[in-house]
């Protein structure tokens, strides 16, 4: 670039030297790219969080998209914390603002005394200037019209160009971006040199005219033993090592993205090296009722199988899955929740769908539910599952989440015990079976209430008639009240009994609390890290997130324990405390809600707003 | 559906299979069906297919979905398990059951109800599939256990039981199996146990899917004059297209074939459909052939019988899948999962 090519066209800092900008921040701060989706946006922003990744800094990235291909706003937000909060900020010192549409609110979101950056190429509508913030212009398209030719690389290196800004501006490592660049340009030497100039382009702008942001990168060593990876990743990868050979699936947003890396991880493991066979199947089924009958009819047959699906999927499936609860046939199904109801927001995150979950299904039908909070525990629940699910021969669901599944995590690396065997359940062999005189389906329950299944294909001795109608203990047809209570009854049994094989709750106790929180799922950073602002406040509280349903002593015992808890949820109708109060022997007036369900990942702000509004109340109620 | 245990007294002059079995070994509980119900009737055919064909009873799943006929999969084979799904949801049970063993040989009981309405799309996509199983849709053109309404097979102008006659174009099973591409496919009737059985036999060789149409009355709700699935309608207007013999192994005959004009088709497991009578121009193999001589008949009021169409080039749904040629259930654990080093050095990928 030649020395004063491009002169930026505004730059507003009223007070980079005034003392407080002079303080500076490492490794704490939060940024928002506004993009426009289709643009190509997404790869700059994921280049930005590895390389922070990779400069072992804790750090998250939320995509923030719209349910569109082409056009629509989208945003990528990126926190750094060194102590690891990295729960959503709500707070950004930096906008890099892309998108004419969002401008004005873009512009809004920085907080006071933070940055903005944009592309100066045209000129900033004066309406839209804030004297409380700096304005960082950048001719990102002109760089980009007069460096490269095509017109969609053009649009595409703009986005390489605003990262190569970055760099400069945040101090993030170069050499890190320059080994991801050539990671993954291997082998495409005419895309690596594009990219290699677009960053630069951005680079060399940013250092010529501004000064690095008092808030900035420092290398540290917060990753070493971490992985940067989704939640729907996370959970292909644990269908895997479950031995699942049977997928089902319908594609649906935010689930899709599971069977993609199924389908990616079998073709890597699952293809056999002497025959070349495949040692898995996967079915697209023609929707979703499809894809949970196909899991039963697996499961039925001794396979671990297992269907990914959101809501609406659910919504669907309620049919089968009061078949297998009934019939007692195992089915894995990960939800990946969406917002709802109907097709809802597609894109956004919302945790909705847990009462339609424990509870799908005309007729008493309760079910087994696992409730990850990051890829991490995707990958061990996902496994889980398949052990639950065949251990008590029924439908077992885990809840992820879109922000979950959808965003990279940086988790602790994922670990296999090589000695881990599936617990396959209850099922008689062909040999067990010359050791009985007879075999009835629904009887001999053991401590668990569980009875054993056969296996088609085994022993005509040991086949029965698999039926959703009323039956006896022995499998025969029934409409006889006190047969199909039995049986009815001895379910309601097992769905306790399970209690204790769901994975515990995890819970932090913090002295002198006064109050309890219990939080679900991908809460869980946003709520850990409002214990600690709620404690600057002066108000310590207990930690518990449910991990698991049926709910087991523990929980009970905390919500007992405590006079009050707040419920921490991302839905309007507190579905987790709902079912608490219904599963528990909880008092209901000692539930009080924090609800935030608009659709965006949690912040640790909502959590510490919701809880410290309520405490005045809350005491005046237990004082009256 | 009540099942009562039939006594098991053997005569001593049943005959024996290969496998050494008599036909009361395939048979199932008492049905608790109307007493002349077309079903039963297909039941008994089954009973004889399967035992002609000396399939090992462990070695079959019977799977069904909801109605009268799908309560039918108690009556046979009560040495097989069984599997009675929900309402139109019998083909997704089939495809995970066979996409998880292979090995078994999946037979499917259906209605008209069951798989022409609330089933419709399920039964496209078994088709599409190619889903190694025989389907048999127990067609009386009306709901038997909901009390006799209408079906989507029923035919326009068939009156029910109230003397309304229907006005809407019925489905027609077999026009939609050669829409679709389906791979066999054949029409009977329940009281044509001669055609029906060696019908049943070649089904269960085919390689994918068999599609079997069996006009079945339902002497309730739907056999009375007026109504176009009666016994006596039926019987007034079936015309076998074809006269086929089932040849289980194709070497014993290889003389005699090629004779009188006759087509055979060698099935997917070496044994042969031998079409004998065949109508001057009919070609089994040729889908826009069958079509067209199948609307001409219809359009006379014919009920075309027999196999209709047989294509045994097309791949199951295993073969499409690059599966094993043994079931997926059959891989040891050891096989399936990476272990952890693999997991270690996968996840430098995810750094
Ligand atoms: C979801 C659902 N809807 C409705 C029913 C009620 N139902 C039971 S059987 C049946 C129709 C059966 O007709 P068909 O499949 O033709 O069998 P048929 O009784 O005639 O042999 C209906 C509508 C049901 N069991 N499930
Ligand atoms: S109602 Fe009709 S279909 Fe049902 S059992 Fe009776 S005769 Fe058969
Ligand atoms: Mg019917």
């Amino acid at each position: 670039m030649q020395e004063g090519q491009y002169l930026p066209q505004s730059i507003v800092d009223p007070d980079v030297t005034s003392p407080e900008r002079k303080e500076i921040r490492i490794n704490d701060f939060a940024f928002k790219l506004a993009n426009v989706n289709g643009t190509g946006s997404a790869s700059a922003n994921g280049l930005l969080m590895q390389a922070i990744f990779r400069m072992g800094i804790p750090v998250s990235g939320k995509n923030l998209f719209p349910s569109n291909i082409q056009g629509l706003p989208t945003w990528y937000e990126i926190r750094v914390n060194k102590a690891g909060n990295t729960a959503r900020a709500l707070d950004y010192d930096l906008v890099v603002a892309m998108n004419g549409q969002t401008y004005e609110r873009d512009v809004r979101e920085v907080r006071a005394g933070g940055y903005l950056l944009y592309d100066s190429t045209w000129p900033l509508d004066p309406h839209l200037r804030r004297e409380d913030i700096a304005i960082l212009g950048v001719p990102l398209a002109a760089m980009c019209n007069e460096n490269f030719r095509e017109p969609r690389e053009r649009v595409l290196m703009k986005n390489i160009a605003y990262a190569g800004a970055l760099v400069a501006i945040l101090h993030i490592d170069m050499d890190v971006v320059e080994e991801l660049l050539d990671e993954k340009f291997a082998g495409k030497k005419a895309l690596r040199e594009s990219n290699r100039k677009a960053l630069r382009l951005g680079l060399d702008y940013a250092k010529e005219y501004f000064a690095p942001l008092p808030f900035r990168l420092e290398k540290m060593d917060a990753n070493r033993d971490k992985i940067l990876i989704d939640g729907n990743t996370a959970t292909a990868l644990g269908c895997v090592y479950a031995g699942a050979t049977v997928a089902a699936w319908y594609p649906i947003t935010p689930s899709t993205s599971v069977m993609d890396a199924f389908k990616e991880f079998c073709d890597k493991y699952r293809q056999d090296p002497e025959t070349g066979r495949n040692n898995c199947i996967i079915l697209q089924a023609e929707d979703e009722l499809a894809a949970i009958g196909m899991v039963i009819g697996a499961s039925w047959n001794g396979a671990r199988a297992f269907t990914s699906t959101s809501g609406p999927g659910i919504s669907l499936m309620n049919e089968l899955l009061g078949l297998a609860y009934y019939a007692e046939i195992p089915a894995v199904i990960m939800d990946i929740q969406r917002v709802g109801p109907s097709t809802g927001m597609p894109t956004r995150t919302q945790q909705g769908d847990l009462l339609e979950c424990a509870y799908a299904s005309h007729g008493d039908t309760k079910h087994i539910l696992l409730f990850p909070a990051n890829p991490a525990e995707c990958f061990e629940f996902a496994v889980k599952s398949f052990d639950l699910a065949e251990r008590f021969q029924t439908p077992v669901f885990m809840l992820s989440d879109l922000d979950i599944g959808m965003n990279d995590w940086v988790v602790p690396r994922l670990r296999w015990d090589d000695s881990y065997r599936p617990d396959r359940g209850r099922v008689v062999s062909a040999e067990e079976l010359e050791q009985i005189s007879q075999f009835l389906r629904y009887s001999n329950e053991d401590e668990n209430h569980v009875a054993a299944r056969t296996l088609p294909g085994v022993d005509s001795r040991a086949a029965y008639f698999t039926r959703g109608s009323g039956h006896t203990k022995t499998g025969a047809y029934t409409e006889i009240p006190e047969e199909y209570q039995e049986v009815v009854d001895r379910l309601a049994r097992k769905h306790k009994a399970a209690a204790k094989f769901v994975p515990e709750p995890l819970i932090v106790k913090r002295p002198g609390a006064q109050i309890g929180v219990v939080t679900i799922g991908g809460c869980d950073l946003a709520v850990r890290e409002a214990l600690d602002g709620l404690a600057r406040i002066g108000i310590e509280a207990d930690f518990l997130r449910v991990r698991g349903f049926p709910f087991g002593e523990s929980v009970e015992a905390f919500l007992r324990d405590h006079d009050v808890c707040f419920v921490v949820e991302q839905n309007r109708d507190a579905q987790l405390k709902v079912l608490l109060t219904n599963e528990t022997g909880a008092v209901k007036e000692k539930l009080r809600s924090v609800l935030v369900y608009g659709g965006f990942p949690l912040s640790a702000k909502h959590v510490i707003e919701g809880i410290a509004s309520q405490m005045g109340e809350w005491k005046n109620a237990v004082h009256q | 559906m009540p099942s009562i245990s039939k006594p098991t007294v053997i005569h001593p002059s049943l005959r024996r299979n290969e496998l050494g079995l008599t036909v009361r070994d395939y048979e199932g509980s008492m049905s608790t069906l109307c007493a002349g119900c077309g079903h039963d009737s297909i039941t008994a055919a089954l009973v004889r297919a399967i035992w002609e064909s000396a399939l090992p009873p462990h070695m079959i799943a019977k799977v069904s979905g909801i109605g009268c006929s799908s309560k039918t999969p108690a009556y046979f084979v009560s040495g097989a398990h069984g599997f009675n799904a929900a309402h139109g949801r019998m083909p997704p049970i089939a495809t995970g059951a066979n996409a998880a063993n292979r090995e078994l040989t999946y037979i499917g009981i259906s209605g008209d109800g069951d798989s022409l309405s609330i089933g419709l799309g399920h039964l496209c996509h078994a088709i599409r599939r190619n889903l190694k199983m025989v389907y048999v849709i127990e067609n009386n053109g009306v709901y038997g256990l909901t009390k006799g309404q209408f079906s989507a097979s029923a035919d326009v102008g068939s009156k029910s039981k109230r003397k309304e006659p229907n006005r809407m174009a019925p489905i027609d099973p077999v026009a939609l199996g050669l829409s679709l591409g389906a791979t066999f496919i054949a029409r009977s009737f329940s009281g044509d146990k001669e055609q029906l059985v060696p019908i049943l036999k070649a089904a269960m060789t085919h390689r994918g899917f068999a599609l079997v149409d069996v006009l079945s009355p339902c002497v309730t709700f739907n056999d009375h004059e007026g109504s176009t699935k009666s016994y006596m309608h039926v019987r007034n207007q079936a015309r076998a297209a074809t006269e086929t013999d089932f040849i289980p192994e194709a070497s014993e005959i290889l003389a005699t074939i090629g004779q009188n004009g006759a087509v055979n088709v060698t099935m997917h497991d070496g044994s042969m459909v031998s079409f004998k009578g065949v109508p001057p121009d009919y070609d089994p193999t040729d889908r826009e052939k069958v079509f067209s001589f199948l609307q001409e008949r219809q359009s006379k009021g014919e009920i075309v019988t027999g196999i209709l169409y047989i294509d045994e080039t097309v791949p199951d749904l295993h073969e499409l899948s690059g599966t094993p040629n043994f079931a997926l259930t059959k891989l040891p654990y050891e096989k399936l999962c990476p272990g952890a080093a693999a997991l270690e050095e996968l996840q430098e990928e995810y750094r």
